[in-house]
């Protein structure tokens, strides 16, 4: 049986050159973004606020909303379900879609102040092993207690999103090595977008437990 | 000497663990710091604290300093001021000066580096040399580069486009360049004497020598007596506050002694704050770090009211002692402080003021942003961050590839 092995990840953020002064400019630049840029504005806040709750939107929402004070356009921008979204390009059309819709209501363009501008940037990740493998449930129930935080964002986020396994690494192997079918489907049902790392992580370990119990 | 592991309580073991792997990796690539000066200013503070730390992980890191008299670094600090946006002429012969001198150090240094990391405009020229003998060349810019003044900015890119690879701490300090540009902030070392655990009784004392009541809100802001940092719109901004809160004033820095008009905003802000004896403005001289943390400290709201900033690390030294922060969103603060959920952000007097009454009367809140600054800090602005962020650029200019993900 192939052990879970636990990775984690470091990244090293990119400058593109590519700036934005306005909704306009956002667009144009989203669309020549490639998907490095996409993950990085839409996953950065999550790694930075690991216990912060609600948690800040993605960078293009906040901007939008703190910068502009285009308060309809960061609703509807905020509001874009990351969950839904099986790879970043879908991610991005629906970015583009958001926005493009937004102005053929024909706003009122508005300029960022100087020095205010919507940098985009994007991410290079660096994929590191932490030593901690499980062989089964139980190993891995105790795993996931004590892996560093960052190391459940890999597995729940990454791997998901922009590695393109279309499902989180615990569902797939709980579902292919262990044949753990059910709790494998709970865990890739829930929005791990909505809810702090920590959360994440309780529900998680809420779901196996009580499959252990059962078994028991 | 510092040790790696002493940070280990502060950031937990994974970090640690982290810094070794990342060690092992690099593990006997020379990495040849060269910049302009041994001692005195924000460079070599920061090199004095890497170097050893990223020998101890194993890298057979370095520090070269480059040779230069009066005229040549008079040439530079001329660039320093142009790339601030100071309008300056320059002749073409100080940029031949320049160059000369780049390039007798390019022929005395042992150029070695497996990564040769140069720091700053002075050493910039030093790349000539790529050419004859290859290598990784990577250039930090530690300076806010955003409102140069074109013909140094045009004279400086030429040499910037020969790097690999350019270091910049804010976006806003960015330039458009042919060449990847890496974002990594400076930090803080949480166990230098401005910023390490300080007892109760510590931060008593201190507030005790200058007299300062702590059983009533403090409103401090620490910086150089310098109109760019505001001190008038802060007292300003106090006294409004104080006509609804109670609180005290403390303006506490050190005098800016290459600025002529030093003199003159001090006894500005004297007369600004009159005779208000809840103002206390206090003139530190240069080592008192530990008084400063301990103001810090103690103090109900930290402010930073700067009008421009460089990257503002005060943001980040308060925040990083829990503090709830009220600064402004100038140069590098915004990355420091999301508003309303690790801080607030203030472009007036009057907003400033504002804040001040709010976080004053409501404690839960400022507690609830002190906690979730020192959190942000702790994950995005100190020391262990900076060398992971450095060792991963090392390894990108090394194994090369334009790939998003890399197994390490």
């Amino acid at each position: 049986m192939n052990p879970f092995v636990f990775y984690t990840k470091l990244n090293l953020t990119f400058l593109t050159n590519v700036r934005a002064r306005n909704i306009v400019e956002l667009l144009e630049g989203l669309k020549i973004s490639p998907d490095s840029v996409i993950y990085h504005h839409t996953h950065r806040f999550l790694q930075q606020h690991v216990y912060i709750s609600p948690e800040p939107p993605n960078d293009f929402a906040f901007w939008t909303q703190n910068t502009l004070h285009e308060s309809i356009l960061a609703e509807r921008l905020e509001a874009i379900n990351i969950i839904e979204f099986k790879t970043l390009a879908e991610l991005k059309e629906r970015l583009i879609k958001t926005i493009e819709d937004y102005l053929k209501e024909g706003p009122e363009i508005r300029n960022a102040p100087p020095g205010m501008e919507f940098h985009f940037m994007k991410s290079k990740s660096f994929v590191i092993k932490t030593g901690f493998n499980a062989s089964n449930l139980l190993e891995f129930y105790e795993t996931l207690k004590i892996v560093d935080i960052q190391t459940l964002y890999f597995h729940m986020f990454e791997a998901r999103m922009r590695m393109g396994k279309g499902d989180n690494d615990f569902s797939i192997w709980l579902r292919n090595t262990l044949g753990e079918k059910e709790i494998a489907d709970a865990i890739s049902k829930l929005d791990p977008y909505t809810v702090t790392l920590e959360g994440l992580r309780k529900n998680i370990l809420n779901i196996i437990e009580e499959r252990i119990h059962e078994k028991d | 000497m510092r040790r790696i592991e002493d940070y280990e309580p502060i950031v937990g073991r994974f970090r640690i663990h982290e810094l070794y792997k990342l060690g092992e990796k690099l593990n006997g690539k020379i990495i040849q710091n060269i910049n302009s000066t041994a001692v005195g200013g924000g460079v070599a503070e920061i090199l004095d604290r890497m170097v050893p730390l990223l020998r101890q992980l194993g890298i057979n890191a370095r520090w070269d300093v480059i040779k230069g008299g009066e005229e040549f670094f008079k040439i530079t600090k001329r660039f320093h001021n142009a790339l601030h946006g100071v309008k300056l002429d320059f002749h073409e012969k100080e940029f031949e000066y320049f160059l000369e001198v780049n390039r007798e150090n390019a022929e005395m240094m042992d150029l070695v580096g497996d990564v040769i990391f140069i720091h700053d405009p002075q050493p910039i020229a030093l790349v000539e040399k790529k050419k004859e003998i290859g290598r990784n060349w990577l250039w930090r810019c530690h300076i806010d580069f955003s409102t140069p003044i074109p013909q140094i900015w045009e004279f400086l890119k030429g040499y910037i486009e020969e790097y690999d690879a350019a270091i910049f701490s804010a976006p806003a300090f960015s330039r458009e360049l042919k060449i990847p540009q890496v974002l990594i902030s400076p930090s803080i070392d949480p166990l230098s004497d401005k910023n390490k655990e300080l007892s109760t009784e510590e931060v008593r004392s201190v507030f005790e020598s200058f007299k300062i009541d702590l059983s009533r809100p403090v409103v401090t802001q620490i910086s150089r007596f310098d109109y760019l940092k505001d001190p008038l719109g802060v007292i300003d901004a106090y006294k409004m506050a104080k006509k609804y809160v109670d609180c005290q004033l403390v303006l506490a820095g050190g005098p800016a002694t290459d600025d002529p008009e030093g003199e003159i905003v001090f006894n500005a802000i004297k007369e600004r704050a009159a005779s208000d004896p809840d103002i206390f403005i206090l003139l530190l001289p240069p080592a008192s770090d530990i008084e400063i943390n301990a103001l810090q400290r103690g103090s109900t709201i930290v402010l930073q009211k700067s009008l421009k900033e460089g990257f503002g690390l005060t943001v980040a030294e308060a925040l990083w002692k829990e503090r709830p922060v009220i600064a402004s969103a100038v140069g590098g603060i915004p990355l420091q402080i999301t508003h309303k959920y690790s801080g607030i952000l203030t472009r007036t007097v009057e907003g400033t003021s504002f804040w001040i009454k709010q976080l004053i009367q409501e404690p839960d809140f400022a507690r609830m942003l002190g906690k979730n600054g020192k959190e942000r800090i702790k994950n995005n602005f100190l020391i262990t961050r900076h060398l992971t962020d450095y060792m991963l650029t090392f390894l990108h200019l090394m194994e090369g590839g334009a790939e998003d993900i890399v197994y390490l």
